[in-house]
């Protein structure tokens, strides 16, 4: 085991604090120390992923943490496959997407902000991969949905942006607390918080799969699963490269890897297991009808990629960990592949209807070629990286003896290649539907394409294939047949099927095109209510809270006026009298004291005098 | 022989003298002299009554000590008249006002 991977995460997060503090003075070279770093943790990882293949897994300890009450908590590193992978994924396809990024956010104002946050992003992500228990994985949790909202809302002068970040960081807030509660329990009723305790906890059935479905409602947040899908769609409005970051590599990964990691506790009870089966096929079928009908570019690989993530559940879900986690890394190429063709269309054509578009291979022959090769891998035509990996799911859930599953995922797989190739005949072939002037993209874009494209052809072969003929007969056949009905859709029938589908299946088309409805249904159950209680509850506080305070202010002014008026007249008036009475007094006795001496003589006496006379005259 | 009431007579007469000249002297030294009346008037008392009813001279010896206290608080009176002068130019009682009020 080499012990260097906990050095992994602090190069970007270096490249961040750099950024963003010296950011207006580095200009266009914060690109340069963003990437510098992400290529150091990039041969780190390599350095990493070399050492476990040859010396074996293992977690190692950086630093004693936290000591309380009999239990420590230490910065901890797990090296094994999966961490190792997921490292090779997060920075191969982060520092691609980087280069990428010099050329799409070319002229942006917040240049150097952009490249800060995407190194926070990837640093946050590669802590997460490496954290060893649950709080550290927390952290970095966090530390990615933060970069999202950042990243997602990054051109918040757009009110649509502002609002898409937003609505991100609060949907996946809704998984994240789940996730709290569930690390919670599971402390609290086995007192330890490592990934490796996880296998046998010895606590009874319903507190395991209580914990289990608690810590899934994270990864159902993170990684847009129904029900908390409704996100990621809206995160297109960020930047191209942000899109492909969070859905390649970093933030929708985290969750299918959350459950890869702790798939232990997953396995130890079957019934929680089933959950995440199920979660993910509804996911799947789901996200990939409404990808067929969407018309904008980013938005349809957004529901591909829900899509892919149902299948990549479905997969962990039916026990086929090493499907799961293997479309997770394939996945991850030809989706950054496919994102970042889509903005080098769109930095072409500044358009994302695809609809506007059409007949761009001509014109962009780089991005072109790449983007069919990203379509054909994630549409599963054997050898790319998308068949193996798609494969070995379908052939895990049969194996596994779910029928109605593998119909799930078939049914998606063939939906998958048919809106993948809706989108690459509309765009790439037949005429131009509107006056575009497409360019192609410079080198700085068109070379990252190429990298990743060439990992999507040969990312299936990172590990032994396994020859299945009659698995990969469906495989092909699904793919085959999604391709031909995209193709005689849109190329040979075209504008007449599209359109008397739509009419025959009016009410399904509604149903599908509107998404379900499900953003509408939690406008109207949960937002409107919301809105409705948060509006009560500030007339309650403008009302009465405030009334109340209001009220206490006025009556402490009244008070303090009239105790004004007792201290200025009756207080200071008693001490006034007495002073008064005093000078008054004075006033009168001091004429005794004349000066002259034959006065004070005088009146002695006379005192005298009287006295005697008093004493004579019959006072005793 | 004398009878008493003329000594008393004197005594009263040479006492209505001094405290008229001690209320009505503008001077200082008018006073302390007036004042030395006053003195002399109660020594003639002292004596007469010794004389008519008093068997030993406890009555004259009276008048001894008096006289002694009336030279020394003469001396005193003289040397704060001096002092007096000294400071304010004059010797006028009425003048001398800067302990009032």
């Amino acid at each position: 085991m080499v012990r260097s991977a906990h050095l992994i995460p602090l190069f970007p997060f270096a490249a961040f604090a750099v950024n963003i503090l010296f950011g207006r003075r580095l200009r266009k070279a914060s690109a340069l120390v963003s990437i510098g770093a992400s290529f150091i943790s990039l041969a780190i990882a390599a350095i990493t992923f070399i050492g476990n293949a040859r010396y074996g897994e293992g977690s190692y300890m950086v630093g004693r943490w936290l000591s309380f009450g009999g239990i420590s908590l230490d910065f901890g590193v797990t090296v094994d496959p999966l961490s190792c992978m997921m490292l090779m994924v997060v920075t191969v396809v982060g520092t691609l997407i980087q280069i990428y990024s010099i050329g799409y956010m070319r002229d942006d104002v917040r240049f150097s902000r952009f490249f800060a946050y995407m190194s926070l992003f990837m640093g946050s992500m590669l802590g997460l991969l490496l954290s060893d228990n649950f709080v550290m994985l927390y952290i970095f949790w966090e530390g990615v949905g933060l970069c999202s909202y950042l990243l997602i809302s990054f051109w918040f002068e757009r009110p649509a942006a502002a609002k898409a970040g937003m609505k991100a960081f609060i949907t996946t807030r809704i998984g994240d607390t789940g996730l709290l509660i569930g690390i919670l329990l599971l402390f609290f009723t086995t007192k330890t918080l490592y990934f490796r305790d996880l296998g046998n906890l010895g606590i009874n059935d319903a507190m395991l799969t209580a914990i289990a479905l608690l810590i899934f409602c994270g990864a159902v947040g993170k990684s847009a699963q129904f029900p908390l899908h409704v996100w990621l769609p809206d995160a297109m409005e960020g930047p191209t490269p942000v899109s492909a970051l969070i859905h390649a590599a970093t933030m929708v990964a985290a969750g299918v890897y959350l459950v890869a990691r702790t798939y232990g506790l997953f396995l130890s009870h079957h019934a929680s297991l089933i959950w995440v089966a199920y979660i993910g096929a509804i996911t799947a079928f789901m996200a990939a009808t409404i990808a067929t009908v969407n018309n904008d570019i980013k938005r349809i690989l957004a529901y591909s990629t829900i899509s892919q993530l149902g299948l990549m559940m479905l997969a962990l879900g039916v026990g086929g960990y090493d499907g799961g986690t293997f479309h997770l890394m394939t996945h991850a190429f030809f989706k950054a592949l496919l994102f970042l063709c889509a903005g080098s269309v769109i930095h072409a054509v500044h358009t994302q209807d695809i609809f506007k578009m059409g007949g761009l291979l001509g014109k962009m022959k780089a991005t072109g070629w790449t983007f069919i090769i990203g379509a054909l891998a994630i549409a599963g035509v054997p050898p790319l990286s998308g068949f193996w990996s798609k494969d070995e799911i379908l052939s895990e859930i049969l194996r596994e003896g779910h029928p109605v599953l593998f119909g799930v995922a078939a049914v998606t797989s063939l939906l998958t290649a048919f809106y993948m190739f809706r989108l690459i005949f509309v765009v790439l072939f037949g005429k131009p539907r509107s006056e575009l002037h497409a360019h192609e993209s410079p080198a700085v874009m068109t070379v990252p394409l190429g990298i990743l494209a060439a990992f999507s052809i040969f990312a299936g072969f990172f590990r032994p294939v396994k020859i299945e003929p009659l698995m990969m007969g469906v495989s092909i056949a699904v793919s085959a047949a999604g391709i031909g009905i995209a193709y005689v859709f849109y190329i040979a029938g075209n504008k007449v099927l599209p359109a008397s589908f739509r009419s025959r299946f009016a009410f399904l088309y509604d149903l599908i095109s509107n998404k379900y409805y499900v953003d509408e249904i939690y406008e109207a159950i949960i937002i409107r209510p919301a809105v409705r209680l948060a509006g009560i509850a500030a007339a309650f506080d403008s009302k009465v809270v405030d009334g109340a305070v209001n009220l206490t202010a006025y009556l402490s002014v009244i008070a303090g006026k009239v105790q004004y008026w007792f201290d200025l007249y009756i207080v200071d008036g008693i001490v006034n009298m007495t002073a008064n009475i005093t000078w008054l007094c004075s006033a009168v006795f001091r004429r005794l004291q004349t000066g002259f001496v034959q006065n004070y003589i005088l009146i002695a006496f006379f005192g005298l005098a009287i006295m005697i006379l008093i004493k004579l005259t019959g006072g005793q | 022989m004398i009878p008493q009431n003329h000594f008393l007579i004197l005594g009263a007469v040479l006492f209505a003298m001094g405290l008229y000249g001690a209320l009505t002297r503008r001077t200082a030294i008018g006073i302390l002299m007036s004042i030395e009346l006053i003195l002399n008037a109660a020594n003639i008392n002292l004596i007469t009554f010794n004389k008519f009813i008093g068997s030993e001279a406890l009555g004259q010896v009276f008048a001894l000590f008096v006289m002694a206290i009336a030279a020394a608080s003469a001396v005193i009176g003289l040397v704060l008249v001096i002092a007096v002068y000294r400071n304010m130019k004059t010797i006028f009682t009425e003048k001398m006002n800067i302990l009032k009020w």
